[in-house]
């Protein structure tokens, strides 16, 4: 990872990357579209009976065209899907920025003061890595109410840890380039050197696990909405999806399937990308 | 020695965050106990035999100093003590949890060798895209698709007996098996359960081993190793896999984190009565000692397993002994 991005000749994203790139934008596209233009409030429920469980690509009895099939309520999965994922993308996005910025930030002042503040960061970073995510999260949706801005908090609390570590050594390594003396000897400042010349260069492999935990945020946040932990009905997520297919496995498959099929393929996608963005920074180095 | 000191502190931290974090709530644990009718001077009373009414040190101190005799205190909702109620299902989990491991590195493992060994080929293509998808599905999406297979479609499809698997428990309710058939009953119900966490865990174990193979392929020793005569047999087996063994030592003990997650949901979907499921269910009910001791568990499992690959390193790879 060098200070001179200039001379590095980026290579073409491979088809993966071009696919997942294309995947996320329609997604993104389709999920601010779909719920805006649906004849239809998501949120509705009306005449159960004549809408309920309508098999994908099917009609029900007031002439309503469904591409996904219905629940049972008789609300239509595709806008429902989509809906879902606007709240599954942001807290996906949001949640991994968040942590991102945490960690860059402690591992950044931790490296770059070194003594008492790099241990206390470190300290703490060991001490939250003690215990799997999944239970921190646990405890914080246990303890706190669950919804949105619980997950985001929690999310960032939780994720912060692993790309503290990694900009900590960043920060080490580049501490001592030639440009950080040159920089204070200019008179700029600790912070100034910190902010404008230090992070810039060490923030490489932070912003692939930044990316690479986007796919892991939409995970946990679905998996906490399975558990009945995280969004709550009516508001859709594709976890609580899953989860109101349940037991409609033999009945209505596809209650369960069109939302899973969506997460499968958003945290592929985004895999995809960060592991993309890792070669090519590591091609780079 | 230093390793076990440093996870001993490094423990009681843990314990003690889970501390923080329950007195952090909001709400008075206090009204979480009593029922329903209670007058305030009920709450007055209760919070004094808690020694809730004290300060926060002296109920850190007193805390700390049962914590560390074991008591972990009482279920909120059956009075049970939480170091019972963990007791029993802790050997549940640690049964799936064990074997889906095993079964994860030694799947993982054979198939990432063999990717390794005919790389570029379509098999090689197929199976890193079977086990990125893998990875990236939720393990309780791959339950329900699995129950609707095996459980639901499996028997109106009329396949054979042995592909028809239950999907709830640990036992058939009220059957009262003994002896070899309580065995075969145990495991057809553990089919599914532990197939969904060794399938996850192998797809990550392969994507690793391939990997790591790889790079140890373009080694100078890998050279060195064909260029005195070794057979590509022996190269494998020999060479190769004993520089796999300190990697992979350190991934067993990264992967334990995830299995705990894997079961929480897998627990949950299949109805096993183990921690994963416990703490779900305790969160739920809101019964706060016993999530902490469940927390205090995992904390517990994940610092020993890192003890335990750090005390195996230098057995692994002998660069480090000195």
């Amino acid at each position: 990872m060098g200070g001179s991005a200039s001379a590095v000749v980026m290579r073409s994203p491979g088809r993966g990357e071009r696919i997942a790139a294309a995947a996320l934008v329609l997604l993104t596209v389709a999920v601010i579209l779909v719920p805006a233009m649906a004849s239809r409030d998501p949120l509705r429920i009306d005449d159960v009976l004549a809408r309920r469980l309508i098999a994908p690509l099917g009609r029900d009895a007031h002439g309503g065209w469904h591409l996904l099939g219905t629940d049972r309520f008789g609300r239509d999965l595709f806008v429902r899907m989509m809906l879902a994922g606007r709240l599954s993308l942001v807290v996906g996005v949001a949640g991994s920025l968040f942590a991102g910025a945490l960690g860059t930030l402690l591992g950044a002042i931790a490296g770059w003061s070194g003594g008492v503040v790099d241990r206390s960061v470190t300290a703490m970073a060991d001490l939250l890595l003690a215990l799997p995510r999944l239970v921190l999260l646990l405890v914080g949706v246990a303890l706190w109410q669950p919804g949105v801005e619980t997950i985001l908090v929690v999310l960032a609390l939780t994720g912060w840890m692993g790309i503290a570590r990694l900009v900590r050594g960043e920060v080490i390594s580049v501490r001592h380039r030639p440009y950080v003396p040159a920089a204070t000897a200019l008179g700029a400042t600790s912070a100034r050197v910190l902010l404008r010349h230090v992070i810039p260069n060490a923030i490489g492999p932070a912003i692939v696990a930044t990316t690479l935990g986007v796919g892991n945020a939409i995970l946990l946040e679905s998996g906490l909405s399975f558990l009945g932990l995280g969004i709550q009905p009516p508001a859709p997520s594709w976890g609580n999806m899953i989860s109101g297919g349940r037991d409609l496995l033999v009945v209505a498959p596809w209650v369960s399937l069109a939302p899973g099929l969506a997460l499968v393929a958003t945290v592929l996608a985004t895999t995809v990308l960060g592991d993309g963005l890792r070669d090519r920074l590591a091609g780079e180095g | 020695m230093r390793a076990a000191a440093r996870a001993a502190l490094l423990y009681l931290s843990v314990l003690s965050l889970t501390f923080a974090l329950l007195r952090l709530a909001p709400g008075d644990p206090a009204t979480f106990l009593l029922p329903p009718g209670a007058t305030a001077a009920d709450a007055v009373q209760l919070r004094g035999e808690l020694g809730l009414d004290r300060s926060m040190a002296v109920q850190y101190a007193r805390w700390f100093r049962e914590t560390l005799s074991g008591h972990l205190g009482d279920s909120f909702v059956d009075r049970r003590p939480v170091r019972l109620v963990i007791g029993d299902a802790l050997p549940v989990s640690v049964a799936l949890g064990g074997a889906s491991l095993l079964f994860s590195f030694a799947i993982g493992m054979a198939i990432g060798l063999m990717q390794s060994a005919r790389r570029g080929t379509k098999l090689d293509t197929s199976l890193t895209v079977a086990s990125v998808v893998l990875v990236a599905s939720p393990a309780y999406w791959l339950g329900l698709g699995a129950i609707a297979c095996f459980t639901y479609l499996a028997s109106s499809w009329s396949l054979p007996l042995y592909l028809r698997l239950p999907a709830i428990g640990l036992a058939t309710p009220g059957a009262e098996l003994q002896g070899m058939s309580h065995l075969a009953d145990l495991v057809r119900h553990s089919i599914l359960p532990v197939a969904l966490l060794s399938a996850i865990g192998a797809g990550g174990v392969a994507r690793y081993v391939r990997t790591g193979a790889l790079d140890a392929m373009n080694a100078d020793w890998m050279r060195t190793a064909r260029a005195k005569g070794a057979g590509e047999r022996r190269v494998f087996a020999h060479h190769l896999l004993a520089n796999l063994r300190a990697p992979l030592l350190t991934l067993f003990a990264l992967a334990l984190p995830g299995t705990v997650a894997g079961s929480v949901f897998v627990e949950t979907i299949f109805a096993w009565p183990g921690m994963g499921r416990l703490m779900v269910t305790s969160i739920v009910a809101r019964d706060y000692p016993v999530v902490m001791g469940c927390a205090a568990t995992f904390g517990a499992i994940v610092i020993i397993a890192n003890l335990a690959a750090e005390a195996l390193l230098p057995w692994a790879d002998p660069r480090v002994r000195s």
